[in-house]
């Protein structure tokens, strides 16, 4: 997992609030047996008319914010299904991080597993970024070191965050490695607890 | 532990591993259910790691989301669904996992044959890569949603790392009106604390109208529970909960059940624990609601009307009201409609296709509107048949479809076509759910079947009965 520790980049105001994951990713992108790929289709119902034609209205279609890697978007980021595909096609449409007021539960979970940041900003702040982010050539810093999110046109806001997750971006841990460390006490719960039913034959 | 505890605190405490410093606990998976969409990159991943499946036994799967709805045998015509329904089978065969496969008497959308056949019990944790898993606590169990990396994380290690959750107390009091279901108080619930009202939260129901509810009941209502952002909810187990159980093919039997039971009597909050908020809903205000816009918060009864532009988010109701072509102030009976789907693991049980048939009865569809029934499992359709409730359906113009999500999420062919406008049992309002440009209000079974019959919402208590 690609370690997150400070990243700067241009960034695109996605001004709609409880933006939830069937729009990030429609399902019928949920059939793909692999991880890789869903960048194509992120926000597919938005970005594209119903012929498949880019769709210009769109913020992210907006020549200015191509190439853009930080989203601003309304609270509540994220909610609705627990597709992990969501944060897939973020990343790989090349966003690193989300800024919004709130996340969704399952969806902040899955970022976490992703080495995808979710920086929990105020309302105030986060529409002030939106602003900013409209002016042509703007770059925001991320920080997760510091856990600030600033630019170089005077505005600066800390962000909090999970001790243990900052650690695993930073470090860009594996999840699953970490937990078998903790072999002996899994074993010692399961003499306690066996399963009660039997193996599929 | 002399302190009070809630019914959560009491699972969780039973299932804490370990608590690594500077760490999130390590809670114990009980019970881990998988489906086919998203499974097949967890699986993936654990090959490539070269780990087993580390609790086979522990891991049920079917297959539901990505299915047809046509008879069994009808070859699928998706290639990439087929892949992926491939892709399944050959890791339930490889890493040793019970499978009900689509052949099988016993597959059905995860969450309705997880509790039909007893896997589903009290004082469990469940966990499932899908949002709706919340459905299961209605038996007393923590149960939540994960995505694939968590799934692959429970495959290899049937443990999780998890915060410890905020709790709520949703308390219900009175008695339910005529013609007022689960599924309306879960929307009641919703339309009053929005899509995130409890996110970080974990809900306990409680009150004499939950105690009051069917199994089937508080499963709709906490299979709901996830629209208002919970990370789970729960309704303490009691003589219903327990009769429900008892006797299912995988729920404890002899011995074992008399020592389950004792158990499960302990699975009550304390008197006076303490819980991180409270809310009290009096049934009394409650009605018949239909949702107008796209997400579930957007809901009134049926009696009401389109809102205006004045209250509330301006911004996100003019979008929900350019998507789901509604103008401001139009009184929702006034709404027609092109398609019913009465299905989905929130409303599809064998109680919710009686009350549907109850009102379909005498009566036909509405020669505009296109009725779908798909029941939850293989099970309940058998169940169904059974009572001739498939009849009822048919002659009254319904189409009767094998079990599997289906339009709850159209990723199967059946799907909305841009504008078409659709009554749905299902959970989710958001756009392009059913099909892109479709339009869907969430109602209950009974409303959905009126709706049919009307061509437009209509309100239940007043139905007339054949």
């Amino acid at each position: 997992m690609q370690p997150f520790r400070k990243h700067q980049g241009r960034a695109v105001p996605l001004d709609r609030v409880n933006v939830d994951t069937d729009q990030i990713i429609p399902k019928q992108f949920l059939k793909r047996i692999e991880r890789t790929g869903f960048g194509e289709f992120l926000f597919y119902d938005w970005r594209r008319t119903p012929d498949g034609k880019p769709d210009r209205s769109f913020v992210l279609n907006h020549p200015r914010h191509k190439g853009a890697s930080i989203l601003i978007a309304g609270k509540n980021f994220g909610c609705g299904s627990s597709r992990e595909h969501a944060v897939w096609a973020l990343s790989d449409y090349g966003f690193r991080t989300v800024i919004a007021p709130s996340f969704a539960d399952i969806f902040a979970n899955n970022s976490t597993k992703n080495g995808f940041l979710d920086v929990t900003l105020t309302e105030d702040e986060v529409a002030e970024l939106m602003r900013r982010s409209q002016q042509d050539g703007y770059q925001l810093t991320v920080d997760l070191e510091q856990r600030k999110v600033y630019d170089d046109r005077g505005f600066s806001a800390s962000f909090q965050i999970d001790d243990f997750v900052r650690h695993c971006l930073l470090n860009g841990l594996d999840d699953i490695g970490l937990t078998l460390q903790h072999e002996s006490d899994i074993a010692a719960y399961e003499a306690r607890h066996p399963s009660p039913w039997s193996s599929n034959a | 532990m002399t302190s009070k505890r809630t019914l959560f605190e009491k699972i969780w405490d039973a299932h804490v591993v370990s608590e690594p410093t500077g760490r999130s606990p390590l809670i114990y998976i009980d019970l881990h259910l998988v489906h086919e969409v998203t499974s097949p990159q967890a699986f993936d991943g654990l090959r490539a790691g070269g780990r087993p499946v580390r609790q086979p036994s522990r891991t049920v799967a079917t297959v539901d989301h990505n299915i047809p709805t046509e008879p069994r045998g009808t070859p699928i015509l998706d290639p990439i669904a087929a892949k992926q329904i491939q892709a399944l089978q050959k890791n339930c065969k490889e890493f040793g996992i019970r499978f009900f496969d689509m052949d099988s008497p016993e597959q059905g959308i995860v969450h309705v044959i997880g509790p039909e056949l007893g896997f589903t019990q009290p004082g469990l944790t469940i966990v499932c890569g899908d949002s709706h898993t919340s459905t299961h606590g209605a038996f007393g169990s923590l149960a939540f949603g994960i995505g694939t990396s968590e799934v692959e994380h429970v495959l290899a290690t049937q443990c999780l790392a998890q915060r410890k959750p905020k709790t709520m107390n949703i308390v219900v009091n009175g008695r339910l009106p005529e013609g007022v279901t689960a599924k309306d108080l879960a929307l009641g619930v919703i339309g009053q604390i929005g899509t995130d009202g409890a996110t970080g939260f974990v809900i306990e129901y409680s009150g004499e109208v939950v105690r009051g509810l069917s199994m089937e009941g508080r499963m709709t209502l906490c299979n709901m529970s996830i629209e208002a952002g919970a990370r789970a909810a729960m309704v303490a187990p009691d003589q219903t909960t327990f009769a429900y159980v008892k006797s299912r093919r995988f729920a404890p039997q002899g011995e074992a059940w008399d020592k389950a039971i004792t158990y499960w009597r302990t699975l009550v909050s304390d008197p006076g624990a303490h819980f991180d908020k409270i809310l009290t809903i009096d049934a009394a205000t409650l009605a018949p609601f239909v949702t107008w816009g796209t997400n579930p918060g957007m809901v009134v009864q049926i009696t009401g009307r389109v809102p205006d532009l004045n209250g509330g988010d301006r911004k996100a109701t003019e979008q929900a009201l350019q998507y789901m072509g509604l103008q401001p102030g139009t009184p929702i009976e006034n709404i027609s409609i092109d398609r019913v789907f009465i299905g989905s693991c929130t409303n599809s049980r064998l109680e919710d296709l009686r009350a549907a048939a109850r009102v379909a009865k005498g009566y036909h569809v509405n020669p505009k509107v296109r009725a779908m029934v798909v029941p939850g499992s293989q099970a309940i359709k058998h169940a169904a048949e059974q009572e001739g409730l498939h009849r009822v359906f048919q002659d009254a113009g319904f189409e009767w479809r094998e079990s599997g999500c289906s339009m709850c999420l159209g990723m199967n062919p059946d799907i909305l076509q841009p504008g078409e406008r659709c009554a749905s049992t299902s959970n989710r309002n958001f756009e392009g759910r059913q099909g892109r440009g479709g339009r869907t209000h969430l109602v209950s079974p009974m409303m959905a079947a009126a709706a049919a019959i009307a061509g437009h919402f209509t309100d239940i208590r007043n139905w007339k009965f054949q």
